[in-house]
């Protein structure tokens, strides 16, 4: 569990973080989107106590970072996967970190298979595709057996079944009641394996809510309806509380109703229709057109930040 | 979980072990590393171990081997004057006026000797065990530049009041002057006590100092004596520096050589006392005998003997050449230890597991001084035992060092090559650039050696062996510097301008506060 609040941060004239405000709860894999030079990678280091907020705090478990005895045991984390000795095996990578955390070589072995690092466990890390650092990346988070992960761009430079591996793998991880937040640039990489969304730009925290949410707002209840009757059909519609527009040739796009009443509404009038679509918004149209309006932003989503 | 606040002592122990075991796995699997430090202990065995250094020891059939003289303290010494004496039992006291001390010096030719008194020319009264070199001694002497002494058993020194004599200028008295102002000395004996005295008219007594000379025999060898040490003097022409000097003789002029308080007798002998047969002062020492007027011209010293290019040998230190070597290799691998993590970002990973900066870095010095101490004691015993046999099968005579000066050289260059490192290390941590501390560390540690050893005067040598962190190169010294003998006390020849473990203190005193600074920063800093 992290719990982020206020934080703020300046590098010079650059505000890099202005009240960065969120949770990581467990059981969830919380994706953590937004531009890049918004303010994720700052937010993860000052989470895990290498840089320190002008203002504001970060707890994990309800603690400091640097407060926290054996942190690996408390929070894994993956930030640059090339940040290791290259002369150094894998598995000697490991097994420092396991000797700064109290354990033994049992562990190292144990998260050398689950991150399918065995067979290449003695091969210098140096040597490694940027993939398989991640792989390595991974392996050392879940060195501690933590029950909070952070994973910063863990899909960066991964191939196809790797980016495959790793979805499943973060599921995993929420599935066994851990708290994970993901974080990436892009928003499609988050759309199948995230509950909750936090949206950020430019420092601080644009949405905060669950998928199902989100699409909700964007998608907007648009509906497409086509009918022989398109006349009756608009009056019944605009009667029932949508605000319909007629694109020519009997289509109708219909705002305000979800396509449950627009069909129950015609249904109920004997209003023929051919066909009714409900216009589905992806997870990238809610982040485009949360993060194109960044700036002055003052949403109405549900638990959004002050 | 465990308890994240639940801070304790034990606790605490346990991080910092932990951190430590870390740090220790870190090292050990960078082969690079390893290879390193095994070859930086080569590296001054090498050095110690290379036939560099040639003497005439033994060289030249027998009877060329250097066995100086051994003093009641075990120590060697040089025992070589003009004695003019007869043995004396039991207690009494002798008595002499000096009227005059006269010298030449070698170098102006063979022709043309200098005139001069060289400051540590003695003439004076002597009550000795016997004829036999290196045996117990006391004496009360004038010196050419030194005033009264009284001086016993080749290493004690003991000054008379001062301005009883004029002091002459130090170093080699041009023009040799006669002295106008005529001295008395008086020597006496009661048991195993030597007490020497002096006075400006035979009649008014001051006492300089008593000796206790445990090994006197009930008849001893009494009487006047004259000796001269070699000269030395330091030559800078330009960048190169050196020495030069030779041979000195003196001659000692006196008068009212009487015996009294028990001794009695006239018997006295001449005698030249350990002629060494090498110098060009040889056949030159005389006596001369007119009614009441003694006049004895002799060349020596009655002194403990010295390594160095002033002395004869060298000292163990000679062994331990290497050592700045075995420095840049300590000083590489100190920065490096920290500066690699920097150059990939392993740094963060390292936070991440033990967020405790200060905690870091003690554990980084630990285990990087803890390994170039433990491989800097195998390779400075190895060089130390091993390269005084070298040494001397190459004919250069090698003074034993007492076995606890052996120890606090070995121990000592360990600990050296051990701060050396953590002194690395603590400008790793501050300058973060591998290339940039490793300069900075070499530049501060092991260059001011370098400088002092080779072209800097000694002037300015002595200054940075005592500011720099090289000043802890002062452990190495093995031979003591003794100031009643005239010698070049160089750092070449293993002489540092500070005692041992105070030159220690002086790079321990940069390690830490190198350590200090990096601990502060790194809590300061964004990693």
């Amino acid at each position: 569990m992290i719990t982020v609040n206020g934080l703020r941060k300046r590098f010079g004239p650059t505000t890099a973080l202005d009240g960065m405000t969120f949770t990581v709860r467990p059981g969830q894999v919380t994706g953590f989107v937004g531009p890049n030079g918004a303010g994720k990678s700052t937010t993860m280091r000052i989470v895990l106590g290498l840089d320190a907020a002008d203002a504001g705090e970060a707890l994990v478990d309800g603690h400091p970072y640097r407060a926290l005895r054996n942190p690996l045991r408390h929070v894994g984390a993956l930030l640059d996967a090339s940040a290791l000795g290259p002369g150094r095996s894998a598995r000697n990578h490991l097994l420092w970190l396991a000797h700064s955390q109290g354990l033994g070589t049992h562990r190292v072995d144990e998260v050398l298979h689950e991150a399918g690092l065995t067979a290449v466990a003695a091969r210098r890390a140096g040597g490694f595709s940027l993939g398989m650092r991640q792989r390595l990346g991974v392996a050392a988070a879940l060195l501690g057996d933590p029950p909070t992960l952070l994973l910063d761009e863990p899909f960066n430079g991964m191939d196809p079944e790797g980016i495959i591996w790793m979805r499943g793998f973060t599921r995993a991880l929420a599935a066994e009641g851990r708290a994970v937040l993901v974080s990436s640039h892009l928003m499609s990489q988050l759309e199948d394996i995230a509950d909750r969304v936090v949206v950020v730009g430019r420092g601080k925290v644009i949405a905060d809510a669950s998928v199902s949410e989100l699409l909700a707002t964007v998608s907007d209840g648009r509906v497409t309806v086509r009918s022989a009757a398109a006349d009756t059909a608009a009056a019944v519609l605009a009667d029932g509380g949508g605000s319909v527009a007629a694109t020519g040739d009997g289509a109708l796009v219909v705002a305000g109703l979800s396509a449950e009443t627009v069909a129950g509404l015609l249904s109920r009038h004997a209003v023929p229709f051919s066909e009714l679509a409900a216009h589905r918004a992806t997870l990238e149209d809610a982040y485009l057109e949360l993060t194109q309006e960044a700036v002055d932003y003052r949403a109405t989503i549900p638990g959004e930040a002050r | 979980m465990t308890g994240a606040t639940n801070v304790t002592g034990l606790a605490d122990v346990t991080a910092f072990a932990n951190t430590l075991r870390a740090e220790w796995t870190k090292f050990r699997t960078v082969r690079g590393w390893v290879l390193a430090t095994v070859a930086g202990a080569v590296l001054i065995v090498v050095f110690g171990l290379q036939p560099g250094m040639q003497g005439s020891c033994g060289k030249n059939g027998p009877g060329s081997e250097c066995r100086p003289p051994v003093g009641p303290g075990g120590e060697e010494v040089t025992d070589s004057f003009t004695f003019f004496h007869q043995a004396l039992t039991g207690d009494g006291s002798v008595t002499a006026r000096v009227t005059g001390l006269t010298g030449q010096l070698s170098g102006g030719g063979p022709d043309r000797p200098r005139q001069g008194v060289v400051p540590w020319a003695k003439a004076g009264l002597l009550v000795k065990a016997g004829t036999g070199q290196g045996s117990t001694y006391a004496a009360v002497m004038l010196t050419g530049g030194h005033g009264a002494r009284l001086q016993y058993d080749y290493t004690h020194d003991l000054a008379g009041a001062p301005g009883a004599v004029p002091r002459l200028v130090p170093g080699v008295v041009p023009g040799g002057g006669t002295r106008n102002e005529p001295r008395w000395l008086r020597l006496s004996r009661s048991g195993d006590t030597v007490t020497g005295a002096e006075s400006a008219d035979g009649v008014r007594w001051t006492t300089i100092g008593t000796a206790r000379l445990a090994g006197l025999p009930a008849t001893a060898q009494v009487g006047l004596f004259v000796t001269s040490p070699q000269y030395t003097e330091e030559v800078h022409d330009g960048l190169a520096s050196g020495a030069m000097g030779g041979p000195s003789l003196a001659t000692g002029t006196f008068d009212h050589l009487t015996t009294g308080d028990g001794w009695t007798g006239t018997a006295w002998q001449p005698d030249v006392i350990g002629v060494r047969g090498d110098g060009p002062a040889t056949g030159a020492e005389s006596l001369e005998r007119t009614g009441d007027v003694v006049r004895l011209t002799g060349s020596g010293d009655i002194a403990p003997e010295v390594a160095g290019a002033g002395g004869l040998g060298v000292s163990i230190s000679q062994t331990l050449v290497g050592t700045f070597a075995g420095l840049i290799v300590a000083a590489v691998v100190g920065c490096v230890f920290v500066t690699a993590e920097y150059r990939r970002g392993l740094v963060r990973t390292t936070f991440l597991a033990s967020p405790g900066r200060a905690r870091v870095l003690a554990a980084k010095a630990a285990v990087v001084g803890g390994t170039m101490f433990v491989t800097g004691l195998v390779a400075a015993a190895v060089v130390v035992v091993l390269g005084q046999r070298v040494l001397r099968s190459n004919g250069v005579y090698v003074h034993p060092a007492p076995t606890s000066t052996e120890i606090r050289v070995i121990v000592g260059t360990a600990a050296v090559l051990a701060l050396g490192a953590v002194l690395a290390l603590g400008l790793g941590a501050l300058l973060r650039r591998g290339v940039t501390a490793v300069t900075a560390a070499v530049v501060l540690i092991v260059l001011p050696y370098l400088l002092a050893m080779t072209v800097l005067p000694a002037d300015a040598a002595r200054w940075l062996l005592r500011v720099s962190p090289a000043a802890a190169f002062a452990v190495q010294q093995a031979a003591p510097e003794y100031p009643q003998v005239e010698s070049l006390y160089t750092p070449v020849d293993g002489y540092f301008p500070l005692a041992p473990w105070a030159g220690f203190a002086v790079l321990a005193g940069w390690a830490a506060v190198a350590l200090t600074a990096a601990a502060v920063v790194l809590r300061r800093r964004d990693a």
